[in-house]
């Protein structure tokens, strides 16, 4: 019974995490909040770090770093522990499929 | 769950995009690039600050230019309430912090100077100060705050408003405060009165302490700040603000809780509060606020007298459907601070609701937006308090996800440049 009950759960996190990557507006919304410091898409207009076509899998690093406190940070190790690693494939992602300026 | 956009609220808003498309020659403008598609829809965002300026930009953005975004906003320029400080610190110049509508006009966006009268929910059509009457199917409310003077009677009246500042929009009133602030003797007392939260930027009273402070320090070493604040203690960033006036202004800020403003005599430039009066020689009364004028006027504010409800995934109005509102003048979860990152983020909110609405695109259902305040303690060193908000089904509202955000473990000169990065970004993300 419990491994049926833990198979159609699997099933229903598998759907619902299918059925939000497959949004593409999700990413897109997700990462416009990185924008203030960032900014828009990524393409900072000055002082902190560019995100626009950096690659996927090192902006995936830099957050689970910062997240971990093997990166050392002012605040983005405080902000990194506010998103899933869902959200940092999707924020990554997105990031890296900006053009850079 | 009943979500506000329901189809036949659709069908509805597609006939009133039918009919709004029969009004284009009311507008100066282009507002789509030649060859491009029909516009599926106008926008109307009454208010340029953080929050409209940012949805006005965003729409055209993520529609590809097919909604057609109207902007009107009464001043030809945008001053920014962040960084603001500084000026009466002396470290910034307003002109520093000013910034014009040109580049939203290069995405498409139709800046209109001038003043919402009436906005006629039923037609969907807003009124302006010049007769001009513009139709809509989504508008969107970011007016900022507005005073409620009737709070503390002796400032109730204009000539009371020039003497007594407060310089809680930046602008005039800003450079007039500095100038009071120069023109003090050595030796005199500046006070600041703060009223009770909910009030726009919540850190800001006391980094404008440090700010005033830190010219005292430079320019008239016998002055002092008193800080008279209606609070029972400080609202926002606590520890680091009581390290810097400790350590940094020793002897000059002195800080007083529980001390709410019940009326100003301007004449002998004294604040009473319930037990006691407070002679100073620059007054800075921070008057309560509320959700700006034609937020009150559209009957868009649900909680008490002052703030607008909001469904969070969408910034559409609980009150009035059809109606979106961002920023300061949102009814706010604990812990939601009404900040330009906020407003700015609401914007992103309604945006995206806003174009899948008009293009009949799903909507993002669990928005996740943060919150990053910088506070400069000196010219040379800030402090940052942030938080992530993640939308919760079940709370219906924004919540802080546990765990993260905080604040600095120390004032420091990195986040100084910090700040200034984080000024020159949010103002490129909004405006540019």
């Amino acid at each position: 019974m419990k491994q049926v009950l833990a198979a159609a759960l699997g099933v229903c996190i598998s759907t619902t995490a299918a059925a939000q990557s497959s949004s593409p507006t999700v990413g897109r919304d997700l990462a416009a909040a990185c924008a203030i410091c960032h900014g828009t898409n990524g393409r900072s207009a000055g002082g902190l770090p560019n995100l626009a076509g950096q690659q996927k899998d090192y902006l995936v690093k830099q957050l689970r770093d910062f997240r971990d406190g093997t990166r050392p940070a002012t605040i983005m190790n405080q902000i990194a522990k506010g998103y899933t690693e869902e959200q940092y494939e999707l924020l990554a992602a997105y990031f890296a499929a900006q053009t850079a300026k | 769950m009943t979500n506000t956009f329901s189809r036949r609220d659709f069908i509805k808003l597609i006939g009133a995009g039918a009919a709004g498309a029969g009004f284009p020659a009311l507008l100066s403008g282009c507002a789509t690039t030649p060859g491009s598609e029909r516009p599926v829809g106008r926008v109307i965002v009454i208010g340029g600050g953080y929050g409209g300026a940012t949805a006005a930009k965003y729409i055209r953005l993520w529609s590809e230019r097919r909604v057609e975004v109207v902007l009107i906003e009464r001043n030809t320029q945008f001053v920014s309430c962040p960084l603001s400080n500084l000026v009466l610190g002396g470290s910034r110049n307003i002109e520093s912090l000013t910034l014009g509508y040109d580049k939203l006009r290069g995405y498409g966006v139709q800046v209109i100077r001038d003043e919402v009268t009436v906005i006629s929910v039923e037609k969907r059509r807003v009124h302006l100060k010049s007769g001009q009457e513009l139709p809509y199917d989504r508008v969107v409310v970011a007016p900022g705050i507005d005073f409620l003077y009737d709070q503390i009677p002796g400032l109730n009246s204009e000539d009371a408003q020039k003497r007594v500042l407060n310089a809680w929009k930046a602008g005039p009133q800003t450079v007039a405060l500095r100038r009071q602030l120069e023109a003090m003797p050595d030796g005199g007392t500046y006070i600041l009165s703060i009223p009770k939260a909910p009030f726009r930027c919540p850190p800001g009273p006391y980094e404008r302490a440090c700010q005033v402070a830190f010219y005292f320090k430079q320019a008239k070493a016998k002055s002092k700040v008193l800080v008279l604040d209606a609070n029972p203690e400080i609202v926002s960033k606590k520890g680091l603000f009581l390290a810097a006036w400790k350590e940094l202004y020793p002897g000059i800020v002195e800080y007083v809780p529980n001390q709410e403003a019940k009326d100003v005599e301007v004449k002998t430039l004294t604040v009473k509060t319930e037990f006691d009066s407070f002679k100073g020689d620059v007054l800075n009364v921070v008057p309560p606020q509320r959700a700006g004028n034609i937020a009150a006027q559209t009957k868009l504010i649900t909680a008490n007298d002052r703030w607008c409800g909001v469904n969070w995934q969408t910034m559409e109005s609980v009150a009035v459907p059809g109606v979106h509102v961002l920023g300061d003048a949102t009814l706010a979860a604990q812990a939601m601070p009404k900040s330009a990152s906020m407003a700015n983020n609401h914007a992103k909110i309604a945006a995206s609701a806003i174009v899948a609405l008009l293009t009949g695109k799903p909507l993002d259902h669990a928005p996740v937006i943060s919150n990053t305040c910088y506070s400069y303690v000196s010219a040379t060193e800030a402090v940052h308090v942030n938080a992530v908000y993640r939308y919760s089904g079940e709370k219906k509202t924004l919540l802080p996800v546990e765990g993260a955000g905080g604040v600095s473990a120390k004032r420091n000169e990195q986040e100084k440049t910090y700040a200034d990065d984080w000024a020159t970004n949010i103002w490129a993300d909004s405006l540019g």
